[in-house]
């Protein structure tokens, strides 16, 4: 019989490319930029979410992750990129 | 008419949204639990305004989920009318039965004002009673109105007539001055291919009763009226 592990899979939303991030750009541009951290060429925010998975691997978990996030809409897919991690 | 005003737990415009339908003779408005499977027997089907779910993972994102919108998914597929009010319209995108998201307005600001829309479809059963251009003074108050689809989808959009109501300012041009959100293209509202599912941002039902608006607007009574035209 395999086993089975507690996986922490995690996921972030974020706005799709063409789609403007008013505060990641509110946060790049008035606080970041202007306290001198020049190298910082851009931000983007998200949302993060932590999920705690049971699966008999990582690879399983990530997949059960990514299905969920599409199966229930956990971003938008017009506007929404997604990435999910173990 | 029989109209069923979906009530969330957070919807906070729904009590509005029945009272503003029976304003007008020959409709009847109930308010219906989501998770009442009755929603489907009703002749149209109103998603009111609110923090459905207290707008956690996104504004509408958890009500698309929930047993009402499976109703309203099938009633908007038989053609049935729907209309989605600010929360009722993220609630709509979400499930997808319209296209596109509501981002948070560019300044991030919750933005509570009285704007002019003009509509640019008349030809949905929420807006048959317009004429094509008519402008409508109605309130919005929402955080996450923005409107947004990807350039090639929103093209299509404007190309097939799904942009039901656009920002405009008092003559009726939809300039950015007049765009309280940054919502592309000033799109307060727009519908489906079929045009029977509409949603919108604004709040046609705090603007039925003149008495009850500071400018003594009573345009929006016109979207609930439209639904007794059969034209």
């Amino acid at each position: 019989m395999s086993k089975v592990g507690l996986f922490s899979v995690k996921v972030v939303v974020s706005n799709a490319e063409g789609a403007s991030d008013p505060e990641g750009e509110t946060i790049y541009r008035d606080l970041v930029s202007k306290s001198g951290f020049t190298q910082v060429k851009g931000i983007r925010s998200g949302k993060f979410l932590r999920i705690s998975v049971e699966a008999p691997d990582a690879k399983t978990a990530r997949e059960l992750v990514a299905k969920m996030c599409d199966d229930l809409r956990i971003y938008n897919p017009a506007a929404h990129s997604l990435t999910v991690e173990v | 008419m029989r109209v069923a005003v979906v009530r969330f737990p957070g919807s906070n415009c729904d009590l509005d949204a029945v009272q503003a339908i029976r304003t007008v003779p020959g409709m009847k408005a109930d308010l219906v639990w989501h998770e009442d499977p009755a929603i489907s027997g009703y002749d149209a089907a109103v998603l009111p305004g609110g923090f459905s779910f207290g707008d956690y993972l996104r504004a509408g994102a958890i009500a698309a989920r929930s047993p009402a919108l499976r109703h309203v998914s099938r009633m908007a597929d038989g053609g049935v009318p729907v209309l989605g009010i600010c929360n009722g319209f993220q609630i709509l995108v979400e499930a997808g039965l319209l296209p596109g998201a509501l981002l948070k307005n560019t300044t991030l600001k919750f933005v509570c004002k009285w704007t002019n829309v003009r509509v640019e479809n008349t030809n949905t059963p929420f807006t048959r009673a317009f004429k094509e251009g008519q402008i409508l003074r109605v309130p919005i108050a929402h955080s996450e109105g923005r409107y947004y689809l990807p350039e090639r989808d929103l093209r299509r959009l404007e190309d097939d007539g799904g942009v039901a109501f656009r920002y405009c300012d008092e003559r009726g041009r939809a300039v950015e001055s007049a765009n309280p959100t940054g919502t592309l293209g000033n799109i307060a509202g727009v519908c489906n291919e079929m045009g029977n599912v509409v949603g919108l941002m604004p709040h046609p039902e705090r603007a039925t009763e003149s008495i009850l608006s500071p400018s003594g607007s009573s345009d929006g009574r016109h979207i609930f009226e439209s639904l007794l035209r059969n034209d």
